[in-house]
């Protein structure tokens, strides 16, 4: 007996140290995760927010061309920059040497034009006068009062002078330079500078890509799944056409994805001639690359549905087709939808194909149609990632913090559905 | 006795290369309850499923002989499987209600064959195929409420009611109490008492007490092979053969 109560005091030391493995394993991965994402929010939450600076606008009419009919109002864009760039020099009427009044306007975004004309626009009685006005801070003004672009920095290697610096700090002695949420980062599509560049191009070629996936890849994905799990039969023992389906499936569900994006390219572009760059393409690809994905998926939740629900409705005199349509299908869609949107998922964190269809150009304008040139979200932060300027690394953390809350969005979705659709039995 | 509802000749059934019936002859009388007995994988659930054409959903499944059912084959190639399972229904050995409503289980059947032109009568069909079963005052109530709430006793005749509704001829029971304790057995025992004069019953048991009580003809199956057939009280108390008395007395099986 006494070796029996050693033996039993090992394996029990055993489990105890086999849970501890486990507790470690978990601990870490959370580890990792919570440093992840505590390093995106700690890189992307500023990218949130923007500088503006007030200055003191003259809407002086000599500066606007016009023709003797034409209303300031009317005037372009242009103009208004312009206007913009010239009272931010009066403001310093003591710098008079032309490079230096190119770095004084460098202080404030190229793209403020439309919000002068705006201010004048809601009030013409303005034109003549000086008002006051909050403009864009160019990227790089933004940096130094965010604390990325430091005066201990030499002058020579940073993108600011000490001129400029001065401006800046007298700026905000002042009271003239505030922090206000980064709008622009979801009315705007891409752009060349950052304080101007937008997501919302992107979200929405996201959105049309997606559509033009689901609907083609829901539909096919789940009538290749019935088919095969409710009516083609097999010969038990036998290699048949089905075997040979199957193998091909589960083969495609593990081919890189970058092979679907060449796929794409070589049949719908180059044979089919269809628009490079469009959601029409992006979509058709990527359902290529997930339907694997939903035949599976779709084929586990039809053969977990009890046997015993087929035969009862046979049994009734439902024919093959009513017992699909009529029980079968209805008991799998909360597995069905929880699939689709994983797949989804899948595809809309996919960049590598979307880069073979040429999705991966700089698109200024946010697409209105499934054929108009566009990108999408994860190719978006990958081209903000590539861009040289500095003030685009913190709009492409911002990019992926929203990228992934769309994501953990979905997956939510997806669980949602799950408990709210199961069928107890 | 009455005629003959069912008679099966020469009836084989093979899963891939193994044979499951050999030969089966049998005649099934109309309106009276015909027990199949015998030990586990003698062919009597195989023979069963071959009178609704259940086998032909099983993947290798391969059936020969004729079973004529009023006379006419059902294994002719003509022969509509679907219109078939109208008039013969099926209860199977697990309650296997539909994850529906109670007035959907049985309305269900009903509604795919067209038989109800309105709600009301949907309504007065539901209603009375419930009574049938003797169901109906236990969930008149809750007839909203799922089916698969009800306690084990109460989803078989469920399932029951829901094959009455499509008004078969013939009703088979593949070990329909299998699931059930003592006091639902009784239930459902009764239940099959009161419909054989309005359908013709056959069911496979385990349990030959079930089938002494239930039964007016018994035939014992073995091996695939039918031993023995003939009147309940016969074969339970002066079987002819000495593989039957042998199982009837509990040798084996």
């Amino acid at each position: 007996m006494t070796d029996n109560i050693a033996f039993y005091r090992k394996r029990k030391a055993a489990e105890k140290r086999f849970h501890l493995y486990g507790k470690i394993a978990m601990g870490l991965a959370l580890f990792i995760l919570v440093f992840i994402l505590g390093n995106l929010a700690g890189q992307g939450v500023p990218g949130f927010f923007q500088t503006h600076i007030k200055i003191p606008i003259t809407f002086d009419t000599k500066k606007f061309n016009l023709q003797p009919d034409q209303s300031p109002v009317d005037a372009p864009t242009s103009s208004f920059q312009s206007i913009a760039q010239s009272s931010l020099k009066a403001a310093y009427p003591n710098v008079v040497e032309r490079n230096d009044q190119k770095r004084l306007i460098a202080l404030i975004s190229a793209n403020n034009g439309n919000t002068v004309k705006a201010t004048l626009s809601a009030d013409p009685s303005l034109l003549g006068k000086t008002t006051d006005i909050w403009l864009l801070a160019a990227s790089n003004s933004d940096l130094y009062f965010k604390g990325k672009i430091s005066k201990e920095t030499p002058e020579a290697d940073r993108a600011l002078s000490d001129q400029q610096l001065k401006w800046l700090d007298d700026l905000k002695e002042k009271g003239a330079v505030k922090t206000a949420f980064n709008t622009n980062l979801f009315t705007h599509g891409d752009s060349r500078t950052p304080e101007n560049a937008g997501f919302l191009g992107a979200i929405i070629g996201s959105l049309l890509t997606m559509i033009v996936c689901l609907s083609i890849v829901f539909p096919i994905g789940v009538a290749t799944a019935v088919y095969l799990e409710e009516f083609a039969r097999k010969k038990p023992g036998k290699f048949s056409w089905i075997d040979l389906i199957e193998v091909n499936i589960n083969n495609l569900a593990a081919v890189p994805s970058i092979v679907f994006g060449l796929l794409g390219l070589a049949v719908y572009i180059n044979v089919f001639g269809l628009p490079r760059s469009a959601p029409l393409v992006g979509g058709m690809t990527l359902a290529m690359m997930i339907l694997p994905v939903i035949i599976i998926t779709t084929r586990v939740s039809i053969a977990a549905i009890p046997p015993a629900i087929r035969d009862a409705a046979r049994g009734l005199g439902a024919s093959p087709v009513q017992v699909v349509w009529h029980h079968v299908l209805p008991l799998a869609m909360p597995g069905i939808m929880t699939g689709t949107i994983l797949g989804v998922a899948r595809a809309l964190g996919e960049t590598a194909p979307l880069i073979m269809i040429g999705m991966v150009a700089f698109v200024a304008d946010i697409p209105t149609s499934f054929t108009d040139s566009a990108t999408v979200m994860p190719v978006q932060v990958y081209l903000w990632a590539s861009s040289p300027e500095a003030g685009f690394a913190e709009i492409t953390a911002a990019g992926i913090l929203i990228l992934l809350v769309i994501l953990l969005a979905l997956n939510a979705l997806a669980i949602f559905l799950r408990k709210h659709f199961e069928v107890r039995w | 006795m009455n005629a003959n509802k069912i008679t099966a000749h020469a009836v084989k059934v093979f899963y891939g290369s193994k044979q499951a019936l050999f030969d089966v002859d049998l005649d099934i009388p109309a309106n009276s309850v015909t027990a199949l007995i015998g030990p586990s994988g003698c062919g009597k659930s195989t023979f069963l499923r071959c009178i609704n054409r259940m086998n032909d959903t099983i993947e290798g499944a391969r059936v020969m002989g004729d079973i004529l059912v009023d006379g006419k084959n059902i294994n002719s190639p003509q022969q509509d499987v679907v219109q078939l399972r109208s008039w013969i229904g099926m209860v199977f050995q697990k309650p296997n209600p539909f994850p529906k409503s109670i007035y959907d289980n049985v309305a269900y059947g009903p509604k795919i064959h067209g038989m109800v032109s309105s709600k009301s009568e949907m309504d007065a069909l539901v209603e009375s195929s419930l009574k049938k079963a003797g169901l109906f005052e236990e969930v008149k109530d809750r007839l909203l409420e799922p089916g698969t709430s009800l306690s084990g006793g109460q989803q078989q005749r469920l399932c029951i009611a829901r094959t009455i509704a499509v008004n078969p001829e013939i009703i088979l029971m593949d070990e329909p109490c299998s699931a059930l304790d003592p006091i639902a057995t009784a239930r459902i025992e009764e239940l099959i008492n009161d419909l054989k004069d309005n359908f013709t019953i056959v069911i496979v048991t385990h349990s030959m007490q079930q089938a002494a009580r239930v039964s007016q003809k018994t035939s014992f199956f073995h091996m695939g092979k039918v031993i023995e057939s003939g009147d309940t009280k016969q074969i339970f108390t002066a079987p002819k053969h000495q593989q039957t008395q042998d199982y009837i007395t509990g040798r084996y099986g």
